[in-house]
């Protein structure tokens, strides 16, 4: 799931605490719905399992104690690998490719690079409901169009994005 | 880069060319195919155009090569590469390329009339090719007169009316709606396929992208071939 | 109301403004515009100064005259005077000989322009013969006027600033052949010009003048298709039909008023230069270069107005949308039948006169000048329907050839108005200059002189020996005379043999020897004191001497009865006469001087004949000045064909003239083609796209201003040999001279050039895959 690849991205900028964590996602992405403290627990629990993050100290202060999260090298991995594989074109994906894109800008990687990848994934399915389109009958060429245009508005929408984050990353990573 | 293509009609490798101080292309390569249609994308200003341009012995590179079924087109002169996109290439712009004074059934015979054909039959192929892209009825109407997808539909007819085996088409959709960009390029990839025409497609536009079997990314002077990348 | 006042100032304001500060192309129109006015203007101004010009000269020429003063007695106030003059270097150089009858102490007024009467032996000169004489250049003349000079003529003397003239005073003139005055002065009669001379006159002023109005309704156009796309960017910010047409007669009155201002400012500058040029002998003042106050006030009135009426005019055939020009509806084919109303009207007004002389009569002129004008305006009205026609016919042909005449098709108004202004030039060039070739062709004589035989002629009044041999001395002593033959001329009272007193007849006399005498007579052989006769046929003026008869050589019937002088016709040979090498018939009694016993005549002339090369102009007034001294002697050099020059002179300025008004009209169609260029340069670089070649695009430029130039100057070369060929017919010259058409036609080829050349600059960089960029 992707919050796990993005909480491990977050992660990539250094150690953090949950809570930290929690906060640097919210900012990010969590406009319409904040993360809950527990997810990131749970999620945390998960990645320690496989090996992804590690635990850097224990913080013991005044309230309760505070694990601190650090990225393993398999972890990079991961995300490296997460970022660069295309998702399904489907509709509706936005969320997904937005948490890739604004990663990819925080971890100081080529946003064009994910989003060319992911154009050329657009584009074969593109090409195919074109072809598709063409062949068939008006019902069809609808049912067809349909698609295309969404999936040509997720496209447009994500080098928009793109396109505007990048001053928003160089001011998160200043 | 090991995909296996079909012997190359176009190449070109490590296109240089800059306007000014700016560089509009740094060291871009490109191929095409028989028959094959290609989309080259990008932002604007990244240098689509200038490719196509350069692509089209419209304007020489600064550096690099490029080379034409067996011929180098850098070496060629100014009036044979005239003559070759003359008889060999296809252009179709986003506007303002029919002759205002000729009839549209007169601006698709022009390539042929260029050449030095005779009026009757330049004409007459002009005609068939109106056909084809179903504006027959626009042959007496002068330009001013017709719409702006059937105006793109002239266009194509005049671009495809001396049997190219290449046609350049920059942003044929550019200045239409949706509905008449999809006619226009419908009957364009129709005709090109019929005719074993290939296409270099310049467009900003992934819907009109998805018409292409292939397509590569320009971004700052240098080509992204997507179907290579990862 | 006032609001309203307020708002055509401020739309007038708006236009002034658009027109400065609307970038350079702005500049360029209303430069272009003030430049084109401004000719006008100053042509307009010149011609509005020749009645004073003209009557400036008359009046002080009329204040020296001496005729219409004579007086019968002698006086304290009275003089002697006789007109006198001489040619140096190809110019008349006029003057009159004075001589007070009181000697110093006259109460006479000396001539206009003199304070005092010159003295014997001195003279006093105009300003540019006092130049002359003082100059390396005028070295020969000074030394053939060799008298003192005393002063210098003031301006109310002279006819022009330039003009050759003097007054010597004398103390030695026979009253015969001089007239005796009280004063100097007549009143101004009116000169009857010669009607051939007239129409002239009056053709080249419709001529010249004709193409000034159109000169200054096309400038005010110059550049308009800009302008008009202009204005409907101003529609679309909320400016009415209204509106914009105020906006443009300000900005059309910008060019006007800059127009009328240069155009006066250029009149002052060139009254200066035009005052010192002298042509065939003729100049002026400046002071008399002023137009007439009515004349100058109707043209700086008339001229703005013009420019903007053209503008209001030309814009009622548009509409300017909010989103462009929309030329009125489809247009109506032209018709052709109103346009040759006032070409028929014209032909049909000087073809009336062919019939009669023409008089020189008001109406007669009125006639005239109208039917040239009706002429001439047929053809600007026939021009747009000729191109129509035409190009509306072209079909096939190569691509740039379809280019072209489509284009044409489409929209052929602005180089139809653009051509409409070289065409009445170039008809009444043309024109001009067939009837000019015409009267030359009839001024030119032909005088029969033989330049094999002689190439310079001198001769003088008088038979005396010892002056005539000086002269033939000196003449032989310069370096360029070959060989000098010289003849008296002479005639003699007839006796008739066997008759009680001298009969009314005369008889020729012809002295030489036998060297000249074979010059001016087929004779086999020659030899001293023979007589030869050589008949005169058809003259009853001299009569056939018989032998025995006796003639009064040198001297007169009264001193016949004294037996003086009286000379005895002996036996003769007949020979066959023959002309002088001078072209001049010899006719009568030719012998050697030994024939004639003793005896000399006493009146007649002497001829000289030269071989020598003239080719050094002052070989010429060497001779004059060896014959300065002889009464009445003069030299001039043979030619075959006397051709009046001062004609070649004015054909040539005509041409001059009218390929300046070609040329400014090329300059306006060079930029409304560069305008045009520039507007398709997306559609130029589609085409190189295309693969079309500069070749042809070029040529598509050349065919679109060759069609309507080469159209316009066919239609205007042949309405102006039309009306060259009746106004030579008016003057009774047969119509010649059917290439007249060629210069003008070589200029409007000039024109075709310039515009084609003017614009592949910007063509060729117009080629350039630039335009094909977006931004």
């Amino acid at each position: 799931m992707s919050i796990s690849h993005t909480l491990l991205g977050l992660l990539e900028g250094g150690p953090r605490h949950g809570y930290d964590l929690k906060r640097t996602f919210d900012v990010h992405f969590g406009q319409d719905r904040p993360l809950h403290y527990g997810q990131v627990y749970a999620t945390m629990s998960r990645l320690l399992k496989n090996g992804l993050v590690e635990v850097d100290g224990v913080e013991t202060g005044g309230g309760p104690e505070r694990k601190r999260y650090a990225i393993t090298d398999a972890g990079v991995t991961d995300v490296e690998q997460w970022l660069a594989r295309p998702e399904k074109p489907e509709p509706y994906l936005q969320s997904v490719l937005y948490h890739k894109v604004v990663l990819a800008l925080l971890t100081d990687r080529s946003a064009d690079d994910l989003l060319d990848t992911q154009r050329a994934e657009h584009l074969r399915l593109m090409r195919e409901l074109t072809r598709r389109k063409i062949a068939g009958d008006l019902a069809d060429q609808l049912v067809c169009d349909h698609a295309l245009f969404h999936l040509e508005a997720d496209l447009r929408w994500l080098e928009l994005t793109a396109a505007r984050l990048d001053r928003l990353a160089s001011e998160v990573r200043s | 880069m090991t995909t296996v293509s079909p012997p190359a009609l176009l190449t070109a490798e490590r296109l240089r060319k800059t306007y000014g101080a700016t560089p509009a292309l740094d060291g871009a390569g490109f191929a095409i195919a028989a028959g094959e249609v290609v989309a080259i994308m990008g932002p604007s200003g990244s240098g689509k155009s200038t490719l196509l341009h350069c692509l089209a012995g419209i304007v020489p590179p600064d550096e690099g090569q490029i080379r034409y079924r067996d011929r180098d087109m850098l070496t060629l002169t100014d009036a044979e590469r005239s003559t070759l996109r003359r008889e060999e290439f296809g252009f179709v712009f986003q506007f303002g390329q029919l002759v205002p004074e000729l009839t549209c059934l007169e601006n698709v015979a022009l390539p042929l009339r260029l050449s030095g054909r005779r009026r009757g039959p330049a004409e007459a192929k002009a005609g068939e090719l109106l056909a084809r892209l179903e504006v027959e009825d626009l042959a007496g109407k002068r330009p001013g007169e017709v719409s702006g997808g059937q105006g793109q539909r002239v266009a194509v007819a005049r671009s495809l009316v001396n049997g190219p085996r290449l046609l350049f088409a920059d942003e044929p959709t550019g200045a239409l709606d949706s509905l008449n960009g999809e006619r226009v390029m419908t009957l364009l990839v129709a005709a090109a396929r019929e005719s074993g025409t290939a296409v270099v497609l310049v467009t900003h536009e992934t819907r009109v992208a998805a018409y292409s079997d292939r397509e590569v990314v320009v971004r700052d002077g240098r080509v992204r071939d997507l179907a290579g990348a990862l | 109301m006032s609001a309203g006042v307020r708002g055509w100032a401020r739309d007038l304001w708006l236009g002034v403004r658009l027109s400065v500060t609307g970038g350079p192309s702005a500049w360029i129109r209303t430069s272009l515009t003030t430049v084109g006015i401004a000719l006008g203007v100053t042509t307009l101004l010149l011609a509005a100064s020749v009645p004073q010009v003209v009557k400036g000269g008359a009046e002080r020429e009329d204040a020296r005259s001496i005729f219409g003063n004579s007086v019968e007695e002698r006086g304290d106030d009275t003089l002697l005077a006789r007109g006198e003059g001489t040619e140096y270097h190809g110019v008349r150089i006029s003057g009159m000989e004075l001589q007070p009858d009181a000697g110093e102490r006259t109460t006479a007024e000396p001539p206009p322009g003199l304070s005092a009467f010159p003295g014997p032996g001195e003279m006093v000169v105009s300003p540019a013969l006092d130049r002359l004489l003082d100059s390396p250049e005028g070295e020969l003349l000074a030394e053939r006027m060799d008298m003192r000079r005393v002063g210098v003529i003031g301006d109310e003397g002279l006819v022009g600033s330039q003009e050759l003239y003097f007054y010597a005073g004398v103390d030695d003139m026979p009253e015969q052949g001089a007239l005796r005055i009280d004063g100097f002065g007549q009143s101004s009669d009116d000169g009857e010009l010669h009607p051939a001379l007239l129409l002239l006159i009056l053709v080249i002023a419709v001529v010249l003048l004709m193409p000034v109005p159109i000169l200054i309704t096309t400038a005010a156009r110059f550049g308009g298709e800009r302008r008009d796309r202009r204005l409907a960017a101003l529609r679309l910010v909320g400016a009415d039909s209204g509106m914009t047409r105020r906006i443009a007669a300000g900005e059309s009155l910008v060019g006007a008023l800059l127009g009328v201002v240069a155009g006066g400012l250029l009149f002052l500058a060139v009254r200066p230069p035009l005052a010192r040029i002298s042509v065939d002998e003729t100049s002026t003042f400046v002071e008399d270069i002023i137009p007439s106050p009515t004349l100058a006030l109707i043209v700086l009135l008339a001229v703005p107005l013009l420019a903007v009426g053209t503008t209001l005019f030309a814009m009622r055939s548009i509409v300017v949308e909010p989103l462009g020009v929309v030329r009125q509806s489809r247009e109506r084919p032209r018709r052709l039948l109103w346009r040759l109303v006032p070409g028929l009207l014209g032909a049909g007004l000087l073809a009336l006169m062919l019939g009669g002389d023409f008089s020189g009569s008001g109406i007669a002129i009125v006639q005239a000048a109208t039917g040239v004008m009706l002429l001439l305006v047929a053809l600007t009205a026939l021009l747009p329907w000729l191109v129509e026609r035409v190009t509306g016919r072209l079909r096939g042909g190569p691509a740039s050839w379809q280019l072209a005449t489509r284009r044409l098709q489409l929209s052929s108004g602005p180089a139809v108005r653009a051509v409409s202004g070289i065409m009445v030039a170039v008809a009444g060039a043309t024109a001009l200059y067939m009837l000019f070739d015409g009267v030359r062709a009839e001024n030119s004589v032909q005088t029969h002189a033989d330049l094999e035989r002689a190439q310079g002629d001198a001769h003088a009044g008088t038979t005396d020996r010892e002056s005539i041999d000086r002269a033939v001395g000196e003449i032989e002593e310069i370096p360029d005379v070959e060989t000098v033959l010289h003849y008296v001329e002479s005639f003699g009272t007839l006796w008739r043999k066997g008759t009680e007193g001298p009969s009314q007849e005369t008889a020729n006399i012809v002295v030489a020897d036998c060297s000249t005498l074979v010059e001016l007579a087929h004779m086999e052989s020659c030899a001293e004191g023979e007589v030869y006769f050589a008949p005169q046929d058809g003259d009853v003026t001299a009569s056939v001497p018989e032998p025995g008869d006796v003639v009064a050589v040198g001297a007169s019937a009264e001193e016949m009865a004294d037996a003086r002088g009286l000379w005895t016709v002996p036996e003769m040979r007949e020979v066959e006469p023959r002309d002088s090498p001078n072209g001049l018939p010899v006719r009568g009694l030719l012998m050697t001087p030994e024939a004639l016993d003793g005896l000399w005549p006493a009146e007649g002339s002497v001829a000289i004949l030269m071989r020598a090369d003239f080719d050094d102009r002052d070989t010429l007034e060497l001779v004059r000045n060896a014959m300065a001294d002889l009464p009445e002697g003069d030299a001039s050099t043979l030619v075959s064909e006397r051709i009046s020059s001062q004609l070649v002179t004015i054909q040539t300025w005509m041409v001059i003239g009218a390929s300046g008004v070609l040329a400014l009209i090329g300059c306006s169609m060079l930029i409304t083609t560069l305008e045009q260029l520039r507007e398709r340069k997306r559609l130029l670089a589609a085409l190189v796209a295309v693969g079309a070649r500069r070749t042809t695009l070029g040529c598509s430029v050349l065919w679109q201003t060759a069609v309507p130039v080469v159209l316009g100057i066919a239609l205007a070369s042949a309405v102006g040999l039309l009306l060259g060929a009746m106004l030579m017919s008016l003057v009774r010259i047969s119509p010649d001279g059917w290439l007249a058409f060629l210069p003008m036609a070589g200029a409007g080829a000039g024109v075709i050039a310039l515009v084609t050349l003017g614009s592949f600059p910007l063509l060729w960089r117009l080629m350039r895959p630039d335009g094909l960029r977006t931004e």
